[in-house]
Order: C-alpha cells, then structure tokens, then sequence
C-alpha cells in the first residue's frame, strides 16, 4: 500500500492507503472528517467540496495520491475554534440551510469563491454556485448568505 | 425565592419567533452527523445491492459462487434466506423485500452482497449473476389502461348527474393531457446502519439507524423480514439530508435488508446505496395522465366535470392508493363543482413503484383542474382569472361543499388574491409582457398566477395521532422526544419552542433528541405537511401535564391557590413572589413528583369513507397565491423563469423564518417537477436519467431572479391548532403550477395580441425545452401565414 503525506486542517498526517483511494474517503474514513459528505459519487452535486492548496475541489474527483504534499483545508477546519468562521457564520444567520447535507460543500465553495472576488454580484455568486446543489433551499439564503459574508470577510 | 411580578420580558425562543435551525451550527461545521458519519465498530460489514436487468421476468437461477469467492465477501443472502416474511408493503402484501422468483422491473433488489468494505460488496454484486426467462413488460399508463392493470381499486368520487350536466352545458370541451414523474433527489441518498444486539432467552434485538421519515414503518418492516416482535427492533433517526416523501416508505427496504445482513452475520451491516442505485431502486413521484370532459357557460361556470386521473403506480401499490385519493380530493382546487365525477386509475406497470413527494398526489389533482380551466378560457377568449373568479368557492351555502362532500369553512382565497395582486401590481405587469411581446419576436413572455387550497391531515384518520415524551430533570433542563422525524424542514425547531412557550423557558434549557421507536411508539410518518400540527400538539400535551404537577407543588410552597401560578420568563410565579424553574423542579423530586409526562394528540373531527370517497378528511386547507413571469426563445424552446411573487398562508406561523425557507424551496422544487426534471426510461423499461448528470434538478442560477415570498399575516387559524399556526411544508410546492401556465402564456402569444386570448396551448409536463419547441411549431404550423 503507498504511503501519502499531507497537512490537514493544519495537521500533518500519514497514511497508508490503496492507490485508489479518493480524497474524500480518506478524509471520511481514515482521518474520520465527516463533515464531507458523499451526495452523488460523481463529481455533480459539490457535497463534497474541500479546499486543496486554496483551491476548492470535489473530493470524489480527486485521489488522495493526488493531494501528497498538499494543504488540504475541510469544513472541520474552517472555524476558529468557537468562533465561527464569516461564512459560517452568514450561512447560521441567515437561514441558508435546511437538510444541512449540501451545507459544508457550500460553505467551503463559497469562501473560494471570497477569497478571488471579494465583492462578487448575484450573478457571480450564482454562477459559481453551478456545481453545488441544494434540494431545499430554492438557493435564496444561501445567496443571501454569500452576500452577507462578503460584507465581513 | 425573590419578589417580584413577571415584567413581560418573555422567554428567547417561543413560539412565532424567527429562530435558526436547531442544527445550524452542526450543518456549518460539518459537526452534525448524518448516517453515514456514524462512528463504526471496527467489524462492521457493509452491503450493497444486486438489481433487476429486467423488467418483467421469472428469476430462473442466481448464481452467487463467484460472487463469494472475491475477497472480503462474506455473505450474498437472497429471499430464501429471509427467516421471517419476505414483505414489506405499507398498505399491501405485496412487495417482497427482495425478489422471489419474479422481478417486475429494472432496479428491483434482487440479493444483498455483505462485504468488509464497501468496494469489495460492490465488486461482488458484479459477480452475481441472474438467469432471467423475460416475460412481456408493460411501462405506460395507456398499456395498463388497456390491460386494466392495476395497483388497487379504481376510486371514484361522483356528485350529481354528470351526464345530463355536461349534454346540458351550453359549452363542452374535451381533452387530455399528462405530467411526468419527479425524482426526490434528497442530497443524501438512502441508507441504513443495523447494529445486532443482545439475544438472552428472548428475541434478538436490532438497533437500526435509518434515514427514514416513519421509523415506524421500518420497525415493521424489519421485524417482519426477520421474524421478530417489534419490540425487539428500534429504530432510530437525528436528522435526514432531506426526504421530501422520498424517505416515507422507500426507507423500509433499505433498514430491512441491513437488519437482515446483521442478524444472518451476527455483525453490524451498514447499507448506503450510490445514487445510480439510489434513482434506478426506489420510487418516484407519480406521473399521471388527464382525461377530461368539461360543460360550462358562456361565463366560463363550470357545470359539470368528468376527469379521469391515471397514475402510474409503478410495480406494486405501495402508497399509490393515498396518493390518488389525495389527487382526487385535490383536482377541485379552490372551485365548486357542481356536478362531477372524478375518476382514478392506479395503473400497474413495470417500474420502480412511485410513492409519497411532497404535495402526495395534490399537485397532480391541482395541475388537472388548473388545465381545464386554461382550455375553457382560451374557449371563451377572456383571462383565466375571470374563469376562476366565476368558479370560486363560495363563503355559505351550497357552493362551499367540495367534492367529497365537506364544506369549505374557512376561505380566504379572496383575500390572498387580493394581496397578491397588489403585491405584484398585476395589470401593470400584464401590461409590460404584452408590450414586450408587441416588439420581440423571437423572444416570447408569459404571465400567469394562480391560487392554492390545500387540505390538511392525512386522508386516512388512523393516521392522524402522534405521540411524544417529555423529561424534567433537577437542574430544569428539559428532555424532549417526539414521533415526528426532521429531515430539514425544522420540526425539530418548531416542536423545541412549543415546549419553551409551554414551560415559559429559554429555548437553550430545551434539549431535542432523536427519533427513536422505544421513545414514542406506533408513530405515523412524518408527512402531509402535519409534523408540526401533531407532534406540536402532542409535545404542548406532555409539557402541560408536568406543569400540572409542577404548579401543585409551587402553590404548597408558596401556600397560593393553585389558580394563580404562573409559569413566566424562566421562572414559576405566585404574584410577586417566585421561584426559578430549576428549583422548582428539584423541589418537585424532593417531594416525590413525577417530572416525565408521555403526551399525546389525535386531531378532532375527522372523518372519510373509503367506498365512497366522502367524508371530512382535514382539520382545515392552507392557502396561498403566487404570479410568474417566464420567458421563452422560440427558436429553441429554451425558458427561464424571471420573476415570481407570492403570498402564502401560515395561519401564526410558529417560526416565520423556517416557514419563508420552507415557502422558496417548495416552489423551486414544483418548478423543477414542472420545467427541467425529465425522468426518462428507454423502449426497454430502464432509466436513463439515473444521476445528477442526465437528470437536472434545478441550480442556483435556475430560480428567479426577482423572487419574492410574503407570509400572509393577522392570519391565525381559525381551528384551534398549535398556537394557530397552519402547516406549510407542502402546499406552496402547488405554486409553481403558475410556471406551467405562464409558459403556456408565452407559446400562445404567438398567435398575436388578439388572438392570444383565443388560444390554447396543449403543453404536458414537465414542460422542458423539446416540449416548448414542439408546443411553438405546433402552433406555427396552425397559424396562417399572415399572422406570423
């Protein structure tokens, strides 16, 4: 089995793994980080989004080989210990979310999105929202919420 | 004790305050755990499921050798080795668990692969193989119509004289028309984790952890597939991600079979199906088709109705009997028929069975009436509105009653119209898509609204009772359970500041725990819109039974009559003096009282005869009202929805908050039934739109974007409901039935502005961009070339 090294949530970590083995698996399964979660198992649904190296990914798509030597940053790691992190905190505020399943992808979606555009338009914030989807909402609060965080971000 | 009278500050989160999700921090941070993310044992095994090929076909041999042999595998069980009933229908015996000999459509669980991991069960389920001797399959509505095929009996509701009424009818118009399916599509997919306990001279027991809305049904289905009492099986469930009706019965099955595995292995089996298996296995809302014959006056008053609804029930009955008679108490919509009769088909065919979505059966019955009454308006030539306006239901008298036969008593269609309207400002906004359309001609516009009525309860008054359990602890923090399930609707939430209100307490002192069988027994589903209405009630009846026994022992301390003990701001009062609730309670313990009360509620008056179809079925309807803008190019057939307004009734709504987010989401989710959700099963009975790639449910830049929800206020429920609240999850999903009939606007416009009102659009759903095409180039082709 390879061995695969990388930090997350500011740790480092080893592990050894099948080749196979996808991101979010690893981070689900051996690093026991559920706060990714599997919606779709095909790279659709943005459950899944984590940050690797700043960038966010969907961690279906991605090996966990693939990420050797990364900074991988999850839900888990986002707040700063109780303080929540803007974006959280917009979500929690302004209701933008119900089931909560699509809720980290989300999160984790939008703060990428921040950290490129500081002051993005609802059209912007929408498009870049294709790849995450919600059942819910009917994505009105989660907008809102975009909107709000980037006031505080 | 101190001194000194309550000051009116209130409690932080009672009732009608716009509080957050109970879970929102956990759904922010990742830290709320769904199925899925449930520490494991480390000798948990996991499953996975070998399904049909077929659709219609006698099992003649499976071959499991292979399958066993590949590493990891650890048992492939098939219905021979069910040790108890091989069914779990929820009203029929008639769907096994897994497929004895028969397979009825493509998708049907077959066998269950139990593996270490969950690559080494799926690889096993590829080394399953299954002789099949393939029979004819029927997949349409109109086959099972001809082979008279059915689920369950035919319902009929009648009043009148329907054929004298239509050949008297100085007009008469005939049709048809249909809507598809709809997948659920909760974000997380189906799953269960069964976990084998103690088996000590009695029944073994199982713990199931289940994403199900009716932990109920799944203890029965559980205990039947493995020969046990229910009360050795508990079923358990926090949250879901998401249900919408998806998770009312489909999540037997799953729980089942993963209690199966565990009690076969002896080991704890967890069983979360992939979404291909996910949308190819379990059932879907059903896609009806329309036929109707409609008389009416030259003021567009109906007189007589005759409409047959025909479902597609899929394989097997499942909940396709409720659903239609849903359908059909739901095809009046807000208007008084005099003479009808209303006809339903739950055809047999070889799918997956459709089963509960959010409406159950309403949207079907509300799309059917609000068809006809477009059709007679193009007839007439006048606006739809004028055609409902003449076809109201009225405040007294005979034009109250519906169909099947209760009076409607508290309408307010009149009144959500009329703030609709002037929310919306409506003439100026027609007057805008008119002139729009005088100067595009490539791109079309269409406006229409339409308003709601949608009953409330169960149909069947069984199910209309809820249970839930209330503990008092010494340091005042209070423990509630109940029946109802939270699938992210926030029930949860809701039911917490019931209890807050109740006991006059912070929210935070209230500690909301999950659904458990051994909590609240026999419990109904969490469905219908009702969770709130019952288990509201239910949890507001444990609650008032502990402060009871809670102001006995203030009314000692403080040596007060009973009567002036008030529970207020945290605190228990006897005028001005008081006590906290903390040392209340440890007081009470102290002197021996009980601090845990079981409540229940069964809702009043309710009433229905299944032969006739007639009865009292619900306790009160929610109304609401919305208007859409949409547009379309008519060289592609493309369509957006451009702005939506609407009003919708709360009664007093217990969390304005969640009720706003429940009201957008509904409406998103009709909209997608209605616009770009197509299921779509090839010649050979497959489907082909199995995951989010082929089936497009709609995305953050699909809604509209003018998109305005008001909640209709100073308008408690006249019945003496939870705080006068209504329920809401479902009827605001009917709302973007305005959607279909605004895209049917925008075809018609074609024809020009005159003649607009003149034409008629036959548009099935969902309406996607091939259909709109067709629907132009129809309308095209009927044109004479001058008017183009």
């Amino acid at each position: 089995m390879p061995t695969v090294s990388m930090t997350v949530n500011g740790q480092a970590v080893t592990g050894d793994i099948e080749a196979r083995t996808l991101l979010v698996e690893y981070l689900r399964e051996n690093l026991r980080l559920t706060g990714t979660h599997v919606g779709c198992d095909t790279s659709q649904c943005g459950a899944c989004v984590v940050h690797v190296d700043g960038k966010s990914v969907k961690a279906c798509t991605m090996l966990a080989a693939q990420a050797e030597g990364s900074d991988v940053l999850t839900i888990e790691g986002l707040a700063d210990g109780d303080d929540l992190h803007p974006m959280q905190e917009a979500f929690r505020n302004n209701h933008g979310l119900q089931c909560g399943f699509c809720t980290p992808g989300m999160v984790m979606s939008a703060v990428d999105l921040l950290n490129h555009n500081k002051n993005p338009s609802e059209g912007e914030i929408r498009e870049w929202l294709e790849g995450n989807i919600c059942r819910c909402t009917g994505y009105h609060n989660i907008v809102k919420s975009i909107q709000e965080a980037a006031t505080k971000m | 004790m101190s001194k000194h009278a309550p000051s009116q500050a209130g409690i932080v989160g009672g009732v009608h305050q716009a509080m957050r999700h109970d879970s929102a921090v956990g759904h922010v941070t990742g830290g709320a755990l769904y199925i899925d993310d449930i520490p494991m044992t480390p000798n948990t095994l996991h499953a996975a499921l070998v399904l049909s090929e077929k659709a219609h076909a006698a099992i003649l041999e499976i071959d499991i050798e292979a399958a066993l042999a590949l590493e990891g595998v650890v048992a492939v069980y098939t219905a021979g080795d069910i040790p108890g009933r091989n069914q779990i229908g929820p009203i029929q015996s008639d769907e096994p668990a897994l497929a004895d000999g028969l397979v009825e459509h493509i998708g049907q669980p077959i066998a269950i692969v139990i593996a270490a991991t969950l690559d080494q069960a799926r690889a096993g389920v590829k080394r399953v193989s299954v002789a099949y001797d393939e029979r004819p399959a029927i997949l349409s509505i109109e086959e099972a119509l001809a082979a008279d095929q059915m689920v369950s009996a035919k319902p009929v509701m009648a009043r009148g004289d329907v054929t004298a009424a239509l050949e008297a009818a100085p007009h008469r118009l005939q049709g048809e028309f249909r809507n598809g399916g709809q997948d659920h599509f909760y974000l997380e997919g189906q799953v269960a984790l069964a976990i084998p306990g103690e088996a000590s001279g009695q029944a073994g027991e199982m713990l199931i952890h289940s994403s199900t809305q009716h932990p109920t049904e799944v203890q029965h289905g559980a205990a039947h597939v493995l020969g046990r009492p229910f009360a050795a099986i508990t079923v358990q469930v926090r949250r879901m991600g998401g249900a919408f009706g998806g998770k009312e019965s489909q999540a037997t099955i799953i729980g089942a079979l993963a209690a199966l595995g565990a009690a076969k292995t002896g080991r704890p089996v967890k069983l979360r199906l992939p979404r291909d298996d996910d949308m190819v296995a379990t059932g879907k809302r059903h896609p009806f088709l329309f036929r109707y014959d409609v008389g009416f006056d030259g003021q567009g008053r109906i007189h007589g109705l005759d409409l047959m609804l025909a479902a597609n029930g899929g394989h097997v009955a499942d909940l396709t009997a409720p659903v239609l008679t849903r359908a059909l108490c739901h095809a009046d919509n807000c208007y008084y028929i005099p003479a009808l009769k209303f006809s339903g088909a739950p055809c047999k065919t070889n799918t997956v069975s459709n089963t509960a979505f959010r409406g159950f059966g309403g949207p079907q019955g509300m799309l059917a009436i609000e068809g006809v009454i477009d059709r007679i308006a193009a007839h007439l030539g006048v606006p739809n509105e004028d055609i409902r306006r003449a076809n109201y239901y009225d405040w007294e008298g005979a034009r109250t009653v519906t169909p099947y036969g209760m009076a409607v008593e508290d309408n307010i269609i009149d009144r959500v119209n009329a703030e609709l309207e002037a929310a919306a400002d409506w003439d100026a906004w027609r007057e805008e898509i008119d002139a729009f359309n005088a100067s595009n001609p490539v791109l079309k516009k269409g406006l229409a609204r339409m308003p709601i009525k949608f009953g409330i309860s169960f149909n069947r008054p069984t199910l209309n009772q809820a249970g839930a359990l209330v503990h008092v602890y010494t340091d005042g923090s209070v423990h509630l359970n109940h029946g109802g399930t939270e699938m992210g609707q926030g029930l949860y939430q809701k039911v917490a500041q019931v209890a807050a209100e109740g006991f006059q307490i912070d929210i935070g002192n209230v500690h909301i725990s999950a659904t458990a069988t051994d909590k609240v027994p026999n419990t109904s589903a969490t469905a219908a819109s009702s969770g709130s209405d019952l288990n509201g009630m239910a949890a507001l009846n444990a609650v008032e039974q502990i402060k009871t026994r809670m102001a006995a022992v203030a009314a000692d301390l403080f040596d007060a009559p009973v009567d002036e003990i008030l529970f207020a701001e945290n605190r228990i009062f006897a005028g001005n003096r008081s006590i906290p609730f903390p040392d209340l309670a440890q007081k009470c313990w102290e002197r021996r009282v009980s601090l845990s009360a079981v409540g229940y509620y069964k809702t009043p008056g309710l009433t229905w005869d299944f032969k006739n179809n007639t009865g009292a079925p619900f306790y009160y309807f929610t109304y609401g009202a919305a208007a859409s803008e949409v547009a379309i190019d008519t060289l592609t057939g493309e369509c957006r929805v451009l702005r939506t307004e609407i009003v919708q009734d709360c009664g007093s709504s217990l969390n304005p908050a969640i009720d706003l987010g429940q009201i957008e989401g509904a409406f998103v989710q009709g909209m997608g039934w209605l616009t770009c959700e197509e299921l779509w099963w090839d010649a050979g009975g497959r489907l082909r739109t199995h995951g989010p790639s082929t089936y497009k449910i709609p995305g953050s830049r699909d809604v509209p974007p003018i998109f305005n929800t008001r909640i209709l206020t100073d308008a408690a429920n006249p019945k003496p409901t939870i705080f006068r609240s209504k329920a809401i999850g479902e009827p605001p999903f009917m709302l973007a039935i305005s959607v279909w009939l605004a895209i049917k606007d925008a075809v018609a416009s074609l024809a020009g502005p005159e003649a607009r009102r003149h034409t008629h659009v036959e548009l099935d759903a969902p309406a996607t961009p091939e259909r709109i095409l067709a629907a132009v180039n129809r309308l095209r082709g009927a044109m004479p070339a001058a008017a183009e």
